[in-house]
């Protein structure tokens, strides 16, 4: 289903939960709308789902106007954050519930809940209730529920919020490829930026109610528009005086301009490891952390503090080693303007690009 | 000192519940098996308790259906504002704090035959203090609160979002209601009507005012009590009595069981 | 579309009746009596007021409130604290039996007094070998007072104790508090609260007591008349302001009392 939004706005008392948003989202895509919590994405999925009612502002779907619609008629399948299954009633019942109140004869439904259980690995479960279910099955009922009576829309609301960090892995990928097999327009709510990156078509990047930014995971990492944008995706260090930084002398002329510098724009290693050593900077290990696959490298460049990663292929280094440290670019921005600046003393383009 | 204090608190409970449970159950006995059925099975003990039993009815049907619902409206209401939510909310709680003779006191400053609107009734042929009505709108009064007040919570705790699920999937307020909201909340439901059934069948102050206690027409289980003591007929009372205790003691055990049930 | 339509008048049908409803049976009646209580102005409503059996009864009934209320708190913490947390054969047959002046009609419950502590009954024996009666003095109505209320204090208590975290008593063992240190310093202070909501509803409930009162009171006035038997003398004798003015004293009195215990709970749960 083709969903488009214009000029939303929502109040909750003073509180601008969202105000003045504007997208569309193409059939069969999956969208991700991230943010930090209390941004308003809830709010957003809340009013596509009828839920809420917006204080201005279109909803259509195919091009038609849905506001006035109440949520039984929106055709939309919604997975709620804790599921909100019906406790009473079995998995098979759950997942009967919406057939059966659009009156589908019987023979069918058990059709349908048959194929239901079957996609969502729930076979033998039917008779359970929920509370007999582990989270991650919760979570497939929940899906099996909303997609049973064919909707157009499916929207998840912080679907893997509740279940164990190992779990969530694999939920993830089942998702992603359960939907890609239905091919059903999918929005789904999360504050957690590996999620969105991993399962997403697109990424809506939402703070304090607005859209910030719309674009794939990679287009959003690579130029974020915003400085809330640049700072949310990825990690990163924010650096005041960035004109101090060999290579980076050029900011200087934009007064009040900082710079935000990720982990993985900076190498770090002793003087050999090096082919233009010119480019680099003079500085001190000063903590060193095993992350599992990789060392995270603390660096102290005269007064500025740098993070960043290190191959565990390559030699250790100890804290209070002196070492030599390149930065490839950093992400500027000041009041007016942000955009990303290379290293002006590195002529030769590295090989790879990150 | 635990067994110490253990020991006090049976002793507590004996002295103060059980010995007059005891005490009332061998009263209704003083005059042998005939007193307790003499004492039952004259016209006014008769027609006393089913009186009772008929505003026990009334009263529970009308309870239950707008205590529900009003406890729906408090909780999930949007058309409903904050603040008049907030003092509708303080306002059931009224009743518990009003002495059932001055809800009784009320209904009879209302609509008693010399008010405007009781004699308008009265013409009408609907006399209502003096009457069944009275003694329904008294009791009514009195057992407001008691399911509203079970409800409300229960509905609290399971928040709104299968509702919210039900209507996603196409279901409208009422196929809502019954299917996913009825079944979280019926135990609590049964509970207040217990409560409720067991309030209205002690109700005494409000229906003893409205009443005006008037024997084979408006006389009730328990102010028939107060009335067989009042005239020294106390073997009378008691057989009266018991069979009050004995069904409110029977509720008492139905309560806690429903109670186990609503906690499961 | 007809659906709708029908749907919306239905909606608004439930809700216009439902307020209605509360509206005129709870808000109709409680303004009607203070408006009742002032048909015939301040003057009048001064006036029987100041009428003495009128302000005794009031007094007498605060009084012998608040005596049944601090034996409710005594022994409704005991119980509570007893039946939360000590494990012993019949535990649970007092934890339901706590309910049985709730669910006992009042009037049984004003026999049943009438019984144990009459001229005939053991009691009643005993109280008069030593030289003082009960039934019809002040005694027997504080036993009635204390019998329907019992619940309250014991019902507000438990919870609390049930909620309350074993860690923080061990904390105060593991810095060096005796038992007797812990329990007044630590526990006592978590069930303060409950306590004291407990004791209001008590209270309130005392101050409106009728049915339990009524038989054992013997209703002398000024000596062993409470309020709501002086309402009711009121009633009787056709005498609707005066038993109305009592009332809005008793009713203020109570509301007071009611809006204070949800103040209590609310600081309580700190909102």
């Amino acid at each position: 289903m083709h969903v488009e939004v214009r000029g939303l706005n929502k109040k909750f008392g003073d509180f601008q939960a969202v105000r003045d948003v504007e997208f569309a989202i193409g059939k069969g895509q999956l969208i991700g709308l991230l943010g930090p919590s209390g941004g308003g994405k809830t709010s957003i999925l809340r009013m596509l789902a009828g839920l809420e009612k917006p204080d201005s502002g279109d909803i259509l779907f195919h091009g038609r106007r849905v506001n006035d619609l109440p949520p039984q008629e929106r055709g939309i399948g919604f997975v709620f954050q804790n599921y909100a299954l019906f406790k009473h009633m079995t998995v098979a019942d759950n997942i009967a519930f919406g057939l059966q109140v659009k009156k589908w004869p019987k023979p069918k439904i058990k059709e349908r809940i048959a194929e239901l259980v079957e996609l969502t690995g729930l076979a033998g479960f039917e008779k359970r209730f929920p509370h007999q279910l582990s989270g991650g099955q919760r979570q497939r009922v929940a899906f099996a529920r909303a997609l049973a009576p064919e909707p157009q829309l499916l929207l998840l609301d912080e679907p893997f919020a509740a279940i164990d960090a190992k779990i969530r892995h694999e939920l993830r990928s089942w998702l992603r490829e359960m939907i890609d097999r239905l091919g059903i327009t999918s929005i789904f709510v999360t504050h957690d930026q590996d999620e969105a990156i991993e399962v997403a078509d697109e990424i809506m990047i939402i703070s304090k109610g607005k859209v910030e930014q719309k674009g794939t995971p990679w287009e959003i990492y690579k130029n974020p528009q915003t400085p809330f944008v640049a700072s949310f995706i990825g990690e990163s260090t924010v650096i005041e005086d960035i004109a101090s930084l060999k290579g980076f002398e050029a900011a200087a002329s934009w007064p009040g301009t900082k710079g935000l510098i990720r982990p993985e724009y900076i190498e770090v290693g002793k003087e050999n490891e090096f082919i233009l050593l010119s480019a680099t900077e003079a500085g001190r290990v000063s903590h060193v952390h095993f992350r599992g696959s990789e060392w995270l490298v603390e660096v102290q460049v005269g007064e500025i503090k740098l993070v960043t990663y290190r191959s565990l292929e390559k030699k250790v280094l100890q804290p209070g080693e002196e070492v030599r440290v390149l930065v490839h670019r950093a992400y500027l921005f000041n009041d007016n303007d942000n955009w990303v600046m290379e290293n002006k003393l590195k002529e030769d383009p590295l090989p790879v690009h990150i | 000192m635990k067994a110490l204090w253990i020991t006090l608190t049976f002793i507590v409970f004996a002295l103060l519940l059980g010995i007059p449970v005891v005490r009332i159950a061998g009263g209704a006995w003083d005059d042998g098996w005939s007193g307790f059925a003499a004492g039952l099975s004259r016209p006014e003990a008769v027609h006393a308790l089913m009186m009772t039993g008929l505003i026990v009815v009334i009263v529970t049907a009308v309870n239950a259906l707008f205590g529900v619902m009003l406890a729906l409206y408090l909780v999930r209401a949007k058309w409903l504002g904050t603040q008049l939510k907030r003092i509708m909310n303080s306002i059931v709680d009224l009743p518990f704090a009003v002495s059932p003779v001055i809800g009784g006191l009320m209904i009879v400053l209302l609509l008693g035959p010399d008010t405007a609107l009781g004699s308008l009734l009265n013409k009408a042929g609907v006399p209502i203090v003096y009457a069944l009505p009275g003694m329904v709108i008294a009791t009514l009064f009195v057992t407001f609160p008691l399911i509203v007040r079970e409800v409300m919570p229960v509905l609290q705790e399971i928040g709104d979002q299968q509702e919210e699920a039900a209507h996603l999937l196409g279901a409208y307020a009422w196929t809502t209601f019954w299917r996913v909201t009825w079944p979280s909340i019926r135990w609590s439901v049964v509970y207040g009507v217990v409560l409720t059934v067991a309030r209205t069948l002690g109700e005494f102050g409000a229906v003893l005012v409205v009443s005006g206690n008037i024997i084979n027409k408006t006389q009730t289980a328990t102010t028939l009590v107060y009335e067989d003591v009042e005239n020294f007929n106390l073997t009378a009372a008691n057989a009266v009595a018991l069979v009050l205790a004995a069904c409110s003691i029977g509720l008492l055990l139905f309560m806690e069981w429903a109670k186990s049930r609503k906690a499961s | 579309m007809t659906n709708m339509l029908q749907n919306r008048w239905w909606s608004w049908g439930f809700r216009s009746a439902i307020l209605l409803y509360f509206i005129l049976l709870i808000v109709f009646p409680i303004i009607g009596i203070y408006g009742q209580s002032l048909t015939n102005g301040w003057a009048a409503l001064v006036d029987n007021l100041t009428e003495p059996i009128a302000w005794k009864s009031v007094l007498l009934t605060a009084k012998l409130a608040l005596f049944a209320t601090i034996i409710n708190i005594l022994i409704g913490t005991m119980a509570g604290w007893v039946l939360i947390r000590y494990r012993f054969p019949g535990r649970s047959l007092l934890n339901s039996m706590v309910d049985l002046p709730f669910a006992l009609p009042t009037a049984v419950v004003g026999l049943m007094m009438l019984l144990l502590l009459g001229p005939r009954s053991e009691v009643g024996h005993w109280a008069d070998s030593l030289g003082f009666t009960i039934l019809f003095h002040e005694p027997a109505i504080v036993v009635a007072m204390v019998f329907v209320t019992f619940p309250f204090v014991i019902r507000a208590v438990q919870p609390l104790l049930e909620e309350m975290d074993a860690s923080e008593e061990e904390a105060a063992y593991t810095l060096g508090a005796s038992r007797a240190k812990t329990f007044f310093r630590v526990i006592l202070p978590a069930m303060v609260p409950g306590i004291m909501s407990g004791a209001m509803l008590a209270f309130s409930r005392a101050l409106a007591e009728f049915g339990a009162v009524v038989l054992v009171a013997g209703n002398i006035p000024g000596r062993t008349l409470v309020a709501s038997v002086y309402i009711y003398g009121q009633i009787e004798s056709d005498n609707p302001a005066g038993a109305a003015a009592v009332s809005v004293l008793l009713l203020t009195f109570s509301f007071l009392v009611l809006w204070l215990v949800s103040y209590v709970q609310s600081r309580r749960t700190g909102r």
